[in-house]
Formats: structure tokens, C-alpha cells, sequence
């Protein structure tokens, strides 16, 4: 009897490992090949060392890709984008949130709805429109004492930050935490005499670790790998992020080393990202009431 | 103010109070005259401004623009006015071949993905769902596919699938050089199912954390009544498990389908809708004519009958999952 729950449990064990090896090896094969010159990466692929970091190891790829590309720009300009889009959309969607779910606003309800009922339109069905939309736009700039207008808002960062912030999704998540939090805890506080914003600050917020992570992750992944849309309405390179950076390798020959090597670069970040809030992101999604 | 809301009033302003009806009526009133009602009214809203303001501009905007931009000649840069065309647009999409192919090549994915992914995720899950040692290292692994991104992903794919790449000498290396692998993605019967494969690859991770959120919420004392019972894992999985993850499986469903029929970044990357059509889609066509083509309303008219599609499936998707009691 005994015996047959340790059979099974390795045999689980086993098909835990090949699912992970499954997931995992053809990251551990860009990783690896990242370090390798073209030749050894087609010399290894016939064996084990394709996944093992032997041979002419070095870091000649990355010093090409830096050649070959504005890449520290790229970085610079999907950290910068990503940044601000996290932070705002953290502040803007929770402030939201929480005047939907603890205070007694007329018409939350109706605008509650109306927010959820954005998530059944799929951005792709939105971003043809919305280049033409963008277009439109005016826009200001403080130039040395002078306001600047023009008209349009393509080749731009704004066009890559502000369309993001506002997202059904988030609202909903800190909508679900917030629920969850005694609603006492306000009514204490507004005894003390601390006003909405009070509570917001420093009552609820600080409550709210998990589903801040949450939602930074949500918004960081899209916005750090977006690609249809920068795609489409930034033309200047130096406003351009790094996923369009990919489009470089394939105009003249090809180096694989070298697109491993940036391919390599731009999803270490996020993976150690990931990492570092792995514990608090998995829980909280747990937790955070998907359960519909 | 007061007369004209009065018989509206019952339930809109409280609705988190929870009091019975009658209650509701008569307590309705008192809240105007509450201290810091008003200055309740004035925060509240401007919390929600922003929020709200952003949402109407981005998306609710767009979307009334993109459905008026689909019977109008709009281009993205041009010197003429937009002028009403009518169904101009959509009697030309409808009587494109190209089209049609881009229907049928998402249908087979969705068809495909769908259940192999659904099912693939909640295998996932129900393996990490226990705690054991070493759980978080694996929920990570199973789980970093989705922090890369799709563009990488597909490049890397790209990479892997060519005729000598690592994909065809994993193949004949398992099979002891039985199978030469073919031209994946240079045949057009082996691109669509190369793409998929690496879908499901890149998305799986995601699913299962929400099948893992659903299997979390399951209570354990029902798990320990049927131990009691003497159930089989089997009889466990299929009388507790499965009846449990009941919302849990229409929010996967969903999201997976609305994920598949968007199919665009991979094919983008790594085929360009070839070879011969066999790949292009949807999304990829609107992409092709508004971005490449610069014409607005054409890539309109293709948005607006991709959004109809994803009611239409989802719609029905709603129907066959509903609660039967």
C-alpha cells in the first residue's frame, strides 16, 4: 500500500519534470545560444549541447547587438513607457476602484457596468481606429515660456502611454480586493476626521500589496511587450521600444547568435521581474475572486 | 430633484446595504441630508474621472468612430474629405477570397486551441495545485513562457522550426532518425499546426493560473469527505473537482477564445500570413490594409466584422455553458 503511494507519487513527480522541461528548453536554448557564434549554435543542435554552455562561449553576440542596433535606447524607451504606464495605471485604476466600492456615489452602478463592459472589445479591433483617432488629438508642449500646439499625436511617447492606463481589467481586480477589506476600518477613520482621499492613501492602499502586484504585472507584460501598436504610430527610432527593435536582424544577413543575444536581452528583465514578485502575483491572482 | 427620483429611488444609491425593500424606501431620502453627502458626491466623482474620462477616449471613442469610420473612404493621411460610402467596404471584403481564407485559418486555430490548451492548462494545475516541495520552482517554470513575449517567442519558434533546426533534430533524435522533420513553416500544411503548437506553448502557463485560482477556491473539507467516501482520484476529480471549477471553466473558455480568434503577433513575425494564405488572418488582413495600405476604413469594416464574430462566439459560448438547473 505503502509502496503504490510512493509509485505514484514519482510517477506525478515525473510528469511534473517533463512538463517543465517542455516549458523551459527552448528558453534555456536561446540563453544558451546567446553565447554562442552562429556556427556552434548549428554544430550543437544535433546534441545535449545544445542546451549547455560549452565550447567558444562568449559575449561577442551582445557587443554586436549594440553595434547593430539602438538598444540601450530600446531598453531606455520600454523601461521609461512601461514605468509611467505601471505607476499612473496603478493610481488612476485603483482611485476608481476604490470610489466604486466604498463610497456612496450616484450612478456608480451604471458606471460600473459601462467599465466592464469594455473588456468584450479586443484591442485589435480597436487599434485601426484609434491610429486614426490618436491623429486627431491635440497636443501641448511647454516650449522654454511658450504653449505649443499641434495637432496628432503619432511619433510620440504619449501615444504609447496614455491609451493604456485606464484598464477595465485593473479596476475590476482592486474593485475584488477592496471588497474584501472591512469597511469599518473607513468608518474609523472618518470619525478621526480623514477625508476619501485619506482613507484612499492610507487606510486601503497600504492593505492592498497583492493586488497592486497584480495589476503592476498585468500592466508591465503588455506594455513591455507590445508590439502591434508601436508598430503602427511610432516611426522615429528613438522613441521606438524594444520589441520593434526585433525587425533589425532580418534586414541584412541574418546572425542567429545575435538575435538570440537580443532576444536574450529583452526577456531577462521580465523574467527577474517576474521572479522577485512571482509569490505575491500568484497568490493574490489566486485569491483575487477570478473565480468569477 | 426629490419628487421626480422618488419612485426610481429604491435600490441605485444603496445597493451595498443589503436592506429589505421597504426599508430601502424610506432610508433613500435621509442620505441627501447626511453630513458630507455632497462632499461624498464631489470625491467620488472626481475619483472616478480619470479613470472613466481615459476609458471613454480610448476605447468607447474609438470603437463608435471605428464603426462610423467602416461605411465611410477614410484614410489614415489624405488631402480629400471623408465621405459616407455606404456598404461599400464590406461588399469589397466580402467578395475577397483572401478573406474568406483568413476565416477558415482562425476557425481551425480556435477549434484546435481551444480545448487542447483548456485541457493542457488544467493538467498543469492540478499538478502544482498541492503543496510539495518545490511547488513555487515549478509554478515559476510552468509559468515563464507567458512573461516572455509573444514576438520573442515567435522569433525564437521561427528559429527552431527551420528544416535543419533544433525541432526536427529533437524529432529524429527521439525516434532514432525514423522522422525527417519537415520545412515547418515553408509548407502550407505544416504552418498553421507549427503555429499552434507554439501558441499553446507561450499561452498554456496563463490558463492554468486561473484554473489554479479555481481549484484554490474549492473547499478542502469537500476533498476529505470523499476520502471518507473511498473515492478513487478519478471519482474525486470528476464528482468534486469538476463540478467545482463550474465559473472557473466559462472564464477560461472565454478568454482563450477571445485570445485565439485575435490570432495577429505570431503570424506577423513568423509568416507574414504565408505560405500560399495558409496562415493569414483576421486581424492580420486589418492590420495589413489599414497599416501598410494606410486605408482607415477598410481596416474599419474588417474590425467591426471581427468584433460581430467575437459576440456571436462568445454569445454562443455563454448559451452552451450556462448555469442547468
Amino acid at each position: 500500500m505503502k509502496n503504490q503511494l510512493l509509485l505514484k507519487n514519482a510517477g506525478t513527480m515525473l510528469v511534473r519534470i517533463l512538463f517543465a522541461v517542455v516549458a523551459a528548453f527552448p528558453i534555456v536554448f536561446m540563453l544558451v545560444s546567446s553565447l554562442k557564434p552562429d556556427q556552434q549554435i548549428f554544430g550543437d543542435m544535433s546534441s545535449l549541447a545544445a542546451f549547455l554552455p560549452v565550447g567558444n562561449i562568449s559575449f561577442d553576440n551582445y557587443t554586436a547587438v549594440f553595434d547593430r542596433v539602438p538598444a540601450a535606447r530600446f531598453l531606455l524607451n520600454s523601461v521609461g513607457v512601461s514605468a509611467v504606464t505601471v505607476i499612473l495605471g496603478i493610481f488612476v485604476n485603483s482611485l476608481c476602484a476604490f470610489a466604486l466600492s466604498r463610497m456612496q456615489v450616484r450612478g456608480k452602478k451604471i458606471v460600473f457596468t459601462a467599465i466592464l463592459a469594455t473588456l468584450i472589445v479586443p484591442f485589435q479591433t480597436l487599434a485601426l481606429p484609434l491610429v486614426w483617432w490618436v491623429n486627431q488629438l491635440p497636443y501641448f508642449e511647454l516650449n522654454g515660456f511658450s504653449l505649443e500646439f499641434s495637432k496628432g499625436w503619432l511619433d510620440t511617447y504619449q501615444v504609447q502611454i496614455i491609451p493604456f492606463i485606464a484598464n477595465a481589467f485593473s479596476i475590476y481586480l482592486f474593485h475584488q480586493y477592496f471588497e474584501s477589506i472591512p469597511k469599518e476600518l473607513d468608518e474609523a477613520a472618518r470619525i478621526d476626521g480623514a477625508g476619501w482621499f485619506k482613507i484612499y492613501r492610507q487606510v486601503v492602499m497600504p492593505l492592498s500589496g497583492p493586488a497592486t502586484a497584480t495589476v503592476a504585472i498585468l500592466t508591465f507584460l503588455p506594455a513591455w511587450n507590445s508590439y502591434l501598436w508601436p508598430l503602427m504610430v511610432v516611426q522615429s527610432e528613438e522613441l521606438r521600444p524594444v520589441m520593434i527593435g526585433i525587425q533589425y536582424f532580418f534586414q541584412l544577413n541574418v546572425s542567429w547568435g545575435e538575435v538570440m543575444a537580443y532576444a536574450s536581452l529583452i526577456t531577462v528583465p521580465v523574467v527577474v521581474l517576474f521572479i522577485a514578485f512571482q509569490r505575491s502575483f500568484v497568490n493574490s491572482i489566486a485569491s483575487s475572486g477570478v473565480k468569477g | 430633484m426629490a419628487t421626480a427620483s422618488l419612485p426610481t429611488r429604491p435600490s441605485p444609491a444603496t445597493p451595498e446595504t443589503a436592506l429589505p425593500p421597504s426599508n430601502a424606501k424610506g432610508k433613500a431620502p435621509k442620505t441627501h441630508s447626511r453630513p458630507g453627502f455632497r462632499r461624498e458626491q464631489l470625491s467620488g466623482w472626481g475619483m472616478i474621472a480619470p479613470a472613466a474620462l481615459l476609458l471613454l477616449a480610448f476605447i468607447f471613442i474609438p470603437a463608435v468612430l471605428g464603426f462610423g469610420l467602416a461605411f465611410t473612404n477614410a484614410r489614415l493621411i489624405s488631402p480629400r474629405p471623408v465621405e459616407f460610402v455606404g456598404v461599400e467596404n464590406f461588399a469589397r471584403l466580402f467578395s475577397d477570397p483572401t478573406f474568406y481564407r483568413a476565416l477558415l485559418n482562425v476557425a481551425y486555430f480556435t477549434v484546435v486551441i481551444v480545448p487542447v490548451q483548456s485541457g493542457l492548462a488544467l493538467v498543469m494545475a492540478l499538478l502544482i495545485n498541492k503543496k510539495f516541495r518545490g511547488v513555487n520552482f515549478f509554478r515559476t517554470v510552468y509559468f515563464l513562457p507567458v512573461v516572455t513575449s509573444m514576438v520573442v517567442v515567435s522569433l525564437l519558434w521561427l528559429f527552431m522550426y527551420r528544416k535543419d533546426g533544433l525541432i526536427n533534430e529533437i524529432l529524429a533524435a527521439v525516434s532514432f532518425g525514423l522522422i525527417d522533420g519537415p520545412d515547418w513553416l515553408g509548407d502550407p500544411n505544416t504552418a498553421m499546426p507549427a503555429i499552434i503548437i507554439l501558441s499553446i506553448w507561450q499561452a498554456a502557463g496563463f490558463h492554468m493560473i486561473i484554473w489554479l485560482a479555481g481549484l484554490q477556491g474549492i473547499s478542502g473539507e469537500l476533498y476529505e469527505a470523499s476520502q471518507l467516501d473511498g473515492t478513487s482520484r478519478w471519482q474525486q476529480f470528476r464528482y468534486v473537482t469538476w463540478p467545482g471549477l463550474f465559473h472557473t471553466r466559462s472564464l477560461v473558455l472565454v478568454t482563450i477564445t477571445i485570445q485565439a480568434l485575435g490570432l495577429f503577433d505570431q503570424i506577423s513575425v513568423m509568416t507574414q500570413g504565408g505560405p500560399m494564405d495558409s496562415t493569414t488572418t483576421i486581424i492580420y488582413e486589418a492590420v495589413q490594409s489599414g497599416y501598410r495600405q494606410q486605408e482607415t476604413s477598410y481596416a474599419s469594416a474588417i474590425s467591426l466584422v471581427f468584433f460581430v464574430l467575437v459576440l456571436i462566439v462568445s454569445a454562443v459560448q455563454r448559451y452552451l455553458t450556462r448555469e442547468k438547473d
